[in-house]
């Protein structure tokens, strides 16, 4: 499964190639995306429903489309390409900040950004800490073996995120669930049934935060308190961006911890460099989300025609990022489908480029060092508790991940 | 070296501050701002790296010398 033969075969610039697609190994670009990987920078591929869009494979061509206000992200323009049928479920939802265009999403992002800062995920650390170090003690009580996802890859992200936003973290396997519906679920009606149970919940959690005399020290209650009070936000605005950062506050450092350790399981001699050198820390975290890529497929629509690299994207058109394919351009990164915690891995696209670059990217970079350090720390004997071939991981329609992880040490 | 930073269009990515700790902080409000008495970047080599990572193109770097002979 890490043959990279399979991944970089010849130049096919046949019919458009079908995206998205499952992983062969949950830590490379699917093999079908090798016509992708030829025709750089930027391809045609196929939707779900036979629709064409454009696919950007190029990476400095995508940094600029990133960046381009002549694409949106306003999915509820009936044009707006899907990943997924699942999502014509919630396509009419008011979704904050990534489903917003300016001014309307720097108006959103300007009340979020001071809680987010590196100062804010620096002054997390202590209590980021203290959350895994309370997780590793209840697993290594319990183990060995342990199931890495369940004990660790999720809890870990989602306590923090509770912390952070004031959500009680008694109300976890509820909000995980709907979550993972509202991503994963089998059709649009799941999708969209798992959007409401998330407003009403958050609807229900700030209508009480608006009631307390004292507010709480978290972001939610810094939005009721000060935003809704005063009328610069709507009661189903702050609800929007509550269903955002929760989901999107959990569910991807949950796939990057669950990732991100099968993928150095699975590269001891990286494993071994960065347990002999922990200073090498941020560099792995930086390399492992340029070459795991787990949110592969950013969507856009053109509002106007938009000429680049001799080619015309025309109004109306659908545009998809492939972030795996582009953190691997070869042009951008030597040897780009090896694992190197010494490359400079900068400027690669996992968090996004441009307005939407991700709010949460230094949280997570916080998150990911003291989760993976730590778990490498204290289990010098860390290995796979089941064949790495017969370890299921997420389909290709959503954000990366694996959905089980059996290890022992 | 002269640094501009256009906090009209700045996210708060922190990207500057990540790549340059140096020279780039972020402020209350969570915008990019240049450490003071690092104004003029230092020498730090990092600086013109921090301007390519940020997302949205808001650092601008120049000679001092260009920038002397734009105001003039």
């Amino acid at each position: 499964m890490t043959e990279l033969t399979d991944i970089t075969g010849p130049a096919t610039p046949a019919d458009p190639v079908a995206f998205p697609q499952d992983r062969t190994c949950p830590y490379h670009p699917p093999t079908g995306y090798a016509p992708l990987r030829e025709a750089r920078p930027l391809a045609r591929v196929t939707l779900y429903d036979g629709r064409e869009v454009w696919m950007v494979t190029g990476h400095a061509i995508a940094r600029a489309l990133l960046a381009d206000p002549r694409l949106s992200s306003d999915r509820r323009r009936g044009e707006f390409p899907l990943l997924s049928p699942r999502f014509e479920g919630v396509r009419d939802r008011r979704v904050a900040l990534l489903g917003q265009d300016d001014p309307e999403h720097q108006r959103q992002r300007r009340m979020m950004i001071p809680s987010f800062t590196l100062k804010r995920a620096g002054g997390l650390r202590p209590a980021i800490q203290r959350i895994v170090d309370g997780l590793l003690d209840t697993m290594i009580e319990q183990g060995p073996p342990a199931e890495l996802v369940s004990a660790f890859a999720l809890p870990v992200p989602s306590m923090v995120i509770c912390d952070v936003l004031g959500v009680p973290y008694a109300d976890h396997e509820f909000f995980e669930e709907q979550s993972r519906r509202l991503l994963r679920g089998p059709t649009a009606a799941d999708s969209q049934g798992a959007r409401d149970r998330l407003e009403e919940y958050l609807g229900g959690l700030v209508d009480a935060k608006a009631r307390q005399s004292g507010p709480g020290d978290g972001v939610l209650d810094e939005l009721v308190h000060q935003q809704l009070s005063q009328g610069t936000l709507e009661r189903a605005d702050v609800v929007s961006l509550a269903v955002i950062l929760l989901v999107a506050g959990h569910e991807t450092t949950a796939n990057m911890i669950s990732l991100g350790t099968f993928t150095l399981l699975q590269n001891p001699g990286r494993l071994a460099e960065l347990r002999a050198d922990p200073a090498l820390l941020p560099a792995a975290v930086e390399e492992l989300m340029r070459m795991l890529s787990i949110a592969d497929g950013l969507a856009r629509v053109a509002l106007q025609d938009i000429e680049i690299d001799g080619t015309t994207i025309r109004a109306g058109e659908g545009v998809f990022f492939a972030t795996s394919v582009i953190n691997r351009d070869p042009g951008q990164y030597d040897d780009p489908d090896a694992l190197d915690f010494h490359r400079p891995t900068r400027h690669h696209v996992a968090f996004g480029f441009g307005i939407h670059q991700c709010l949460g990217q230094n949280l997570a970079r916080a998150e990911l060092e003291i989760a993976l350090g730590t778990l490498l720390t204290r289990l010098p004997g860390l290995r796979l508790a089941a064949p790495a071939e017969e370890i299921p991981f997420k389909p290709g329609d959503t954000i990366q991940g694996m959905l089980e992880l059996p290890v022992t040490w | 070296m002269h640094i501009e930073i256009d906090k009209n269009v700045c996210i708060g990515a922190g990207q500057c501050a990540l790549t340059a700790p140096g020279v780039f902080t972020q402020d209350d409000d969570g915008f990019s701002m240049l450490i003071p008495g690092r104004e003029d970047g230092g020498g730090d080599p990092n600086v013109r790296e921090a301007a390519r990572a940020c997302p949205v193109g808001a650092i601008t770097v120049t000679d001092s010398a260009a920038a002397e002979a734009q105001v003039e």
